[in-house]
């Protein structure tokens, strides 16, 4: 049975939102989110009941979020903003602002790779299944993303833990 | 390295979702999407959920009722589109209010009775002729409804009315007086006949 709308907002609003933080910046997050879940609403009656939820609202974040971006391209609007609110949740040890920095930094395939695996939690062939390619490619943009955070993000190399 | 949804979550992520929501239903019930909007009250007969399609209110739900198992029967009966949206719920959260402020005899609400149908929905329709302060035996009623010997079956329609306390099946009580089963328990029936009774 399908449960109501109501329920995928509350389960999964939260992570829509990070994701929605990782890939347009805090700043469109909001926008994006709310085209989101309008679009997910709009579309719910037809999602197959056993379908898994979060990576259906990923999914369409990932479209939207696409739409944030282009539109933005086509407006002087700096590219990668922080969010306006620091995080009080950072790793210890790390200014909040830095790993803003370095995820916006990182190239589009691989912040949605890492967004969609490390924030979300989807499993790489879905990941795949949202990004285009193989399961392997997926993987690889994951890891070169996290690869990437960890040269340019002093917290994380100061921690130095394995992913 | 450890990146996990925490590091990008925020301390004001909860006001952020919170208005995120409003938003949501704001803007649904603007692109005709908002098939079930509800919301919940408190009131004397503990929290009331309340819920209404775009042609009315079609269900008022006890806490015993269950109000998870409420919003999952509206999601396959109605639409799956349910959001909890106070706005459209605003003029019967104020006439309830003034019904159980004693400032209030009749409601004036659009009702969608499609959750009941056939004999159920009949006697349903009917219900709201018992006017405040009085009251009915079941037998009474199946005769108001054309149908004497429908007895057992208006206690049914009584039992599975979807809109307690606006369509008032408390008003109906057992031959001999007492008051009968209530979908909102016999407290509850209690509590709404010695409301009306004081006025």
């Amino acid at each position: 049975m399908k449960q109501p709308f109501e329920q995928l907002v509350e389960q999964h609003g939260g992570t829509v939102l990070r994701v929605c933080r990782v890939i347009v910046g805090g700043h469109d997050a909001e926008d994006a989110w709310s085209e989101t879940f309008l679009a997910a609403m709009r579309a719910y009656p037809d999602l197959p009941d056993d379908a898994n939820a979060e990576a259906w609202l990923v999914t369409i974040a990932h479209r939207k979020a696409i739409d944030v971006l282009r539109a933005r391209k086509r407006q002087p609007a700096p590219v990668g903003d922080i969010p306006e609110a620091p995080t009080t949740l950072g790793v210890p040890g790390a200014e909040d602002g830095d790993l803003w920095r370095a995820v916006a930094a990182l190239p589009e395939k691989q912040r949605q790779a890492v967004a969609y695996h490390y924030v979300a939690g989807l499993a790489y062939a879905e990941i795949a299944g949202i990004l285009g390619g193989t399961t392997d490619a997926a993987r690889r943009a994951a890891a070169d993303g996290v690869k990437n955070l960890r040269k340019n993000y002093p917290g994380a190399a100061a921690e130095g833990a394995p992913s | 390295m450890n990146i996990s949804a925490g590091d990008f979550a925020s301390a004001t992520d909860t006001d952020t979702l919170s208005r995120l929501r409003d938003r949501l239903g704001l803007a649904a019930e603007a692109e005709g999407l908002l098939d079930v909007a509800y919301t919940t009250i408190d009131s004397p007969v503990g929290t009331l959920l309340l819920a209404a399609t775009p042609k009315g209110l079609v269900r008022v739900a006890y806490d015993i009722e269950d109000h998870d198992r409420v919003l999952d029967t509206l999601s396959r009966r109605i639409s799956p589109r349910v959001l909890r949206a106070p706005r459209r719920l605003e003029v019967a959260a104020r006439e309830l209010g003034e019904y159980f402020g004693g400032q209030r005899q009749v409601f004036d609400l659009p009702l969608d009775l499609s959750l009941s149908t056939g004999f159920r929905q009949l006697v349903q329709r009917r219900l709201p002729e018992i006017g405040y302060g009085q009251t009915r035996t079941y037998g009474q009623v199946a005769q108001l409804v054309g149908n004497p010997r429908a007895v057992r079956a208006v206690g049914t329609a009584c039992a599975t009315n979807p809109l307690p306390v606006v369509v008032p099946c408390h008003r109906v009580l057992k031959a001999d007086g007492t008051p009968g089963g209530y979908v909102g328990g016999p407290g509850a029936k209690k509590t709404l006949l010695l409301l009306e009774a004081a006025a």
